[in-house]
């Protein structure tokens, strides 16, 4: 019954949380620790402490995390497969019909004028995580005297293998946490 | 059906290694996929990348599973959807459910803290990498509208908060407004 119960928060979840990331975070909140009360709000603060720690989608990483807790296993499969289902079943109706009619003219009009905003979006993404980089702070809160000179270095440094040599991605992300942690420890800050 | 099944596996272990690799959100894994799949196996066009994003943001639910449905569908169908959304969501499942064991361990320790805190200077980069190319791109276009819409669209997200749906729904709204007076011209030269 309760497995149910966390499979229907779940659903809700998935259906709701239109923007995702931290937007999700308050509607994950309401479903479960407000309406069915599967977890205390410390738990829930602890749950995004490890979820920002961690790869993946905080809304599937809750749903772990929750059906972990609640359910071992089969909880985790439940939760996941619940907040996917809206997903997939909208995404896949918006897929057969973009590529129904993407190559008709009009479309392909409407379409180029939401592309340059595309492109402003993942400008966007990338600046507020520059800066946290850099700063440890948000945009509005940096202190220019804060300025981390390790993570700038391994900026530009990524930034140019990635430009002139076309490194791999998945490369430079898990090189650039390696080097940092190795440049920090020599330099007895951690 | 021997080079599906080759495929298929391709798109699994792509989807994995992205979904394990990805740290900082949503736009963080489309710049990942749009090396991956458009520059690295050419399975789909740039612009084809740019319209996946617009509509995984305006749909519900969390941004790497919407791309990976729409990616997976484009490769093989329900199938290739299914396959997709697996590859990405057994990272997360794995790993979450590993640390809420002894996350108290995990939370604390300051090596993990240094190297997740480092790493974002490496996604920066990468993500940066990718909006170099797509916005040169969008110049190249010469149409000063799409050009206008791209720095106000920046400006609205970066500085002033506006969130993603609304300025993607913006965009739609003056798309349709493009096609209007595009076909009101074009009407116009017939007659």
């Amino acid at each position: 019954m309760l497995l149910l119960k966390l499979f229907f928060a779940f659903i809700q979840v998935g259906m709701f949380s239109v923007g995702g990331g931290y937007a999700a975070i308050p509607l994950i909140q309401e479903q479960i620790v407000n309406i069915y009360g599967l977890m205390t709000l410390e738990e829930f603060s602890d749950l995004i402490t490890v979820a920002e720690m961690t790869p993946g989608p905080i809304s599937i990483n809750s749903a772990t995390f929750v059906g972990m807790r609640i359910g071992g296993i089969p909880g985790v499969l439940l939760c996941t497969v619940g907040c996917i289902i809206p997903s997939f079943c909208i995404c896949f109706i918006l897929a057969h019909f973009y590529y129904k009619y993407r190559s008709v003219s009009g479309v392909q009009v409407v379409l180029g004028a939401m592309r340059p905003a595309v492109v402003a979006l993942i400008a966007s993404a990338g600046t507020s995580i520059l800066t946290l980089g850099l700063f440890q702070a948000e945009l509005y809160d940096i202190v220019p005297e804060d300025i981390r000179f390790v993570e700038l270095g391994i900026f530009i440094v990524a930034l140019f293998l990635l430009r002139k040599y076309k490194m791999n991605a998945i490369t430079i992300i898990l090189g650039s946490g390696v080097a940092g942690t190795v440049i920090y420890t020599l330099l007895g800050a951690v | 059906m021997e080079k599906d099944k080759h495929k298929l596996f391709t798109l699994f272990k792509s989807m994995f290694i992205l979904s394990a690799c990805t740290f900082g959100g949503g736009f963080v894994i489309v710049s990942l996929m749009k090396k991956k799949y458009v520059e690295e196996l050419k399975w789909l066009e740039e612009d084809e990348m740019l319209d996946v994003t617009a509509i995984t943001q305006s749909a519900p639910g969390p941004l790497p599973v919407n791309a990976s449905v729409i990616i997976g569908y484009r490769i093989s169908g329900i199938i290739g959807s299914l396959t997709a959304i697996l590859g990405t969501i057994l990272p997360p499942m794995v790993i979450i459910s590993v640390i809420s064991l002894f996350y108290e361990q995990f939370r604390t320790n300051p090596y993990i803290a240094t190297a997740l805190q480092v790493m974002r200077a490496g996604v920066a980069a990468v993500i940066f990498d990718v909006v170099i190319n797509l916005a040169g791109n969008v110049w190249k276009t010469k149409r000063v509208l799409y050009i206008v819409m791209m720095a106000v669209a920046f400006i609205a997200t970066c500085l002033l908060d506006v969130s993603a749906m609304l300025v993607i729904l913006t965009c739609l709204g003056i798309g349709l407004i493009d096609l209007a007076v595009t076909y009101g011209r074009k009407k116009g030269t017939a007659a």
